[in-house]
């Protein structure tokens, strides 16, 4: 089994093997699913889940959501990092290189 | 009412296996009962209406069904995270693979003990356990999600470390490792999958360092023991609260041993729609909420963390489903679930129950 590395700059979240987002309709948002868990993402968590794709680098997706809310690359480069970590802990992430 | 999150889908109670440690009923439902393909993909169109997000493939062994593929594919169809619960007993790589293709989501595979001599002398069938391990990896090569449940008990608890080195070994992304919950057969086997206070003790002690351990690879889900607990756990988040559970003929209970409770009436998916079911069938209503309890659980500060914990539970050992679950220290009868672990012989050889055997 592959060891995870840490979320820095140039790493390439993506789901987790069994983690997928889900728009639930009877409760109009998005979700993350997992097994036995199921974790609300709206707003700025789906806008960065959904870039979770493997392909796009750490620094992609500051890039794509500074641009999108229109705010300071540093401020946002915080709250992607915090958020990925957390779910790299949680094991919904993983770091591909 | 909240919406429902969770249905448990029990396809089938025929299983290869006959572990004794199982909470499935003593009596089963045969498989002439059993709900077709059609009427379990409607099932799920009403889950997913209703709210719910997420369906456990569950059994008895759901592989049993020749149609699994088909019901995966219905469940996928209808928006919901898709969960089998399986012993791997009927599923090679090639059947894996079109349930893989059929959207399924995520695999959980049982595992009774670290070597086979054990594992397939409490699982009652020879062989599984080699199968077992083949089929874990299989999930893994095809890319699934794989989670490990292990059940622990007197014959294994032990091994609980090697068991959770083993799910790692296997590539397996999460473990439950789960202290057996006394209910069906497990309710009859109980003498002999009791453990000691000492062991469970230590063997939860064992868990906490592996969580740091293998972060990098492994989450551990820990189910702690009922019968050494001061505070009951939130049975099912709460009855009609969170889940629902519909049965191989499609009776529907708001909890998988809800059947042993007398005087309930359960409601069928083949005369109702679900959301009518979960809304006002009188055996949600039953202990839906708080409005039900007695003392101590009705001042109680925790009635809405734990909703008076499992009314089984409270059936089973105050005589009553409307007591507070005896796992917790107010209740009358907590010393007297003490004392059903306490007697125990445990160095007595162990002797099970097998669903569907003579008895030893």
């Amino acid at each position: 089994m592959a060891v995870e590395r840490g979320t820095q700059d140039d790493s390439h979240p993506r789901l987790a093997p069994g983690v997928r987002l889900h728009f639930d309709k009877a409760r109009d948002g998005w979700v993350l699913l997992a097994p036995e868990r199921v974790i609300e993402a709206e707003g700025p968590a789906h806008e960065i889940l959904r870039r979770c794709d493997g392909k796009r680098s750490v620094a992609d997706i500051v890039d794509e959501l500074a641009t999108l809310y229109v705010e300071d690359r540093a401020v946002i480069e915080g709250d992607v990092v915090a958020m990925l970590a957390e779910l790299v802990a949680k094991r919904l992430i993983l770091n591909g290189p | 009412m909240t919406q429902p999150l969770g249905l448990l889908a029990e396809l089938t109670h025929r299983c290869p296996l006959a572990c004794p440690y199982c909470s499935n009923p003593l009596v089963l439902e045969s498989r002439t009962d059993e709900l077709d393909t059609a009427t379990w993909s409607r099932v799920f169109q009403e889950a997913a209406a209703m709210g719910v997000l997420q369906v456990h493939l569950s059994g008895g062994e759901p592989a049993a069904r020749r149609d699994l593929r088909e019901i995966v594919a219905a469940a996928r169809d209808a928006g919901l995270y898709t969960n089998l619960i399986t012993s791997a007993i009927g599923l090679d790589a090639v059947r894996l693979a079109g349930l893989q293709k059929a959207g399924l989501d995520h695999v959980q595979l049982s595992i009774q003990d670290i070597d086979a001599g054990s594992a397939d002398r409490i699982a009652g069938y020879g062989g599984a356990h080699v199968r077992k391990l083949a089929f874990a990896r299989h999930v893994v090569q095809l890319g699934l999600a794989l989670t490990v449940n292990t059940v622990i008990h007197r014959a294994n608890i032990g091994n609980t470390p090697a068991l959770v080195a083993l799910a790692a070994e296997l590539g397996a992304g999460r473990i439950e490792v789960a202290h057996a919950q006394y209910h069906g057969w497990a309710l009859r086997n109980r003498d002999a999958l009791m453990p000691t206070a000492e062991q469970v003790f230590r063997a939860m002690e064992q868990v906490e360092p592996l969580r740091a351990a293998y972060s990098d690879r492994l989450v551990i889900d820990l189910v702690v023991p009922d019968y050494y607990a001061s505070q009951p756990k939130p049975c099912m988040g709460g009855w009609a609260r969170r889940s629902l559970n519909v049965t191989p003929a499609g009776r529907v209970l708001p909890c998988h041993a809800a059947e042993t409770i007398p005087g309930l009436e359960f409601w069928s998916v083949r005369d109702r729609d679900l959301a009518e079911i979960w809304s006002q069938s009188p055996a949600f209503q039953a202990f839906r909420g708080t409005e039900w309890m007695r003392e101590p659980c009705r001042s109680c500060d925790r009635r809405e963390i734990d909703f008076g914990g499992c009314r089984c539970q409270a059936l089973a050992i105050a005589g009553d489903a409307r007591e507070a679950d005896p796992a917790c220290a107010l209740s009358p009868y907590h010393a007297r679930m003490q004392d059903l672990a306490r007697p125990v012989q445990h160095d007595a050889p162990l002797t099970y129950a097998y669903r569907g055997r003579p008895a030893a």
